[in-house]
């Protein structure tokens, strides 16, 4: 394990949550013992099977949530409340269907500093900025219409633009593409692929699909079941860009087996169900 | 068809209504006719239209309190857990009782005229109006909720932005709903407390046995509130047609 001054960007040590007073008496925790070190720019992955506390590690990583026990930090600073450099997606992508797509997408600039308090002043620039962003995941002439008149993959993609319009350090994607069929779900792959590229932005990817987490991710983590901790890391080695085709050979499918395998034993092992 | 069948519907009630009394020889002191509902109307027109433009003027200001009252208590409530666990049970109490009985003692604080009028019309009609705005409010999805909060919103944004545009189609609904109480409210009150008004028009004339009369002033509430409610619909389809996408893709 690594002792160094923090050259990392998250950088979780030993942290516990209990969601209340009670469950922390009884020591009953969400997640325990985490342990994180993620580089400037690294996409991780975090698989695991549902229930596994996933979603609570999300809430810590933003600053929603504070941990029990243990230390979080960010960008070299403590967490002590939520963080303004991240954005979020979820699996829904609950954009507000009284807004067009492109205001959907600005909302966050209404509300975060610097943009918050010049954005009467600026609304042109901002919203030239969130056309553009939405060409470029595909959603060129879409701009005007309603989230409603949009398919889920493309109500996705302006998800996507809305967690990432504020130009955050770290993005965090709670199984965003976990709703749509599997052709979609793979041009998003892709398109998400483009943007970290072009950005690098420190990217938290949860998800239940293995080929998703070994094709987008850096480093791939498992999670285990109730309580949550991290069992399994897996540097994924393959080379960038990496392209579709990938994913079709025997390297690749080699470790979806072997994360495949790790989840198996987690499933099995890792919550033990009291009689 | 589907736009002329509420009328198609009343002309065959009214058909059936005339032929039944006409058929059988109803007594109009009993349970007079259409024909002779409309001969009345049309005698009367004069006072109808005075104490009709009484009642709907006493309505309208008692219903205009209950749109500020409700919006804003509806507001506290659904905005603090607190506040909706300490208000609900409360109100619904109050709901519970018949406004009805307010009348005379809303009658020995402000006299016989248009306060008991206006505030029953208003205590009748800002309950719907708060729990709508409430509920609206009280219903956001929790991850719009985090993604707002992580860029720091505080609850005041969360509530401007996302809680009360989509708390709007809630509070149209309930002010179709609303607007028909209120003029339940006024008929109501006026019947006993006042010297004017459509309820005031339905007392006299039955006293004095005038049943085409009593029977007009029935149908001029009726088709006030029914204005209302369709200037409502309309209004709520324009400013809200996002909440009713369904029905327009058809």
């Amino acid at each position: 394990m690594h002792k160094a001054p923090s050259p990392w960007f998250v950088d979780f040590s030993d942290v516990w949550l209990a969601y209340n007073h009670e469950l922390l008496v009884q020591n009953q925790f969400a997640v325990e013992a985490i342990d994180l070190k993620v580089r400037q720019g690294e996409f991780i992955a975090i698989v695991g099977p549902s229930g596994c506390g996933k979603s609570t590690f999300m809430k810590l990583a933003t600053g929603l949530k504070m941990p029990s026990m243990g230390k979080i930090l960010i960008d070299q600073q403590p967490v002590t409340g939520p963080l303004k450099i991240s954005g979020m997606a979820f699996q829904a992508p609950s954009l507000l269907p009284w807004r067009t797509t492109v205001d959907n997408v600005l909302l966050p600039l209404e509300i975060v500093e610097p943009y918050r308090s010049n954005f009467k002043a600026k609304r042109k620039e901002y919203e030239e900025r969130a056309r553009r962003l939405l060409q470029k995941v595909g959603l060129g002439g879409y701009e005007d219409k309603f989230p409603w008149q949009l398919s889920g993959g493309m109500q996705q993609r302006a998800s996507i633009c809305r967690a990432l319009i504020h130009e955050p350090k770290m993005l965090l994607l709670d199984e965003p593409f976990g709703a749509l069929d599997a052709f979609t779900r793979e041009e998003l792959w892709c398109i998400l692929r483009d943007l970290w590229t072009e950005q690098k932005f420190n990217v938290i990817l949860v998800t239940h699909d293995l080929r998703e987490s070994v094709f987008l991710a850096d480093t791939v983590y498992v999670m285990s079941k109730s309580p949550g901790r991290f069992v399994v890391k897996r540097e994924i080695d393959l080379p960038r860009p990496r392209e579709l085709e990938i994913t079709y050979t025997q390297e690749f499918g080699d470790m979806v087996h072997e994360l495949r395998g790790h989840i198996g034993a987690v499933r099995q092992t890792g919550a033990p169900v009291p009689q | 068809m589907e736009i002329w069948s509420p009328w198609l519907l009343l002309t065959a009630v009214l058909v059936l209504w005339q032929v039944l009394c006409s058929a059988f020889a109803v007594s109009e002191f009993i349970f007079p006719s259409p024909w002779r509902i409309w001969t009345q109307f049309w005698e009367f027109r004069d006072t109808i239209a005075g104490h009709a433009w009484r009642t709907f003027w006493v309505t309208m200001v008692g219903f205009g309190l209950a749109i500020v009252v409700g919006v804003l208590l509806g507001f506290v409530i659904g905005s603090s857990r607190l506040a909706y666990a300490a208000v609900y049970p409360l109100m619904t109490a109050f709901n519970a009782l018949p406004k009805a009985a307010f009348v005379p003692i809303l009658v020995v604080w402000f006299g016989i005229g248009v306060g008991p009028a206006i505030l029953t019309a208003f205590l009748i009609s800002f309950f719907p109006i708060m729990v709508n705005i409430a509920t609206g409010l009280a219903t956001l999805e929790p991850e719009l909720e985090d993604v707002l909060r992580v860029l720091g919103a505080k609850r005041w944004d969360v509530l401007i932005k996302v809680g009360l545009p989509r708390s709007m189609p809630y509070f149209y609904g309930s002010l179709k709903v609303a607007i028909t109480l209120a003029f339940v409210g006024t008929t109501v009150s006026e019947m006993t407390a006042a010297n004017e008004g459509i309820g005031y028009l339905l007392i006299s004339a039955g006293s004095s046995m005038q049943m085409g009369l009593a029977f007009a002033g029935l149908v001029v509430v009726g088709a006030m509130a029914m204005v209302m409610y369709e200037l409502f619909s309309i209004i709520e389809k324009h400013t809200t047609g996002w909440a009713h996408r369904g029905s327009q893709n058809g």
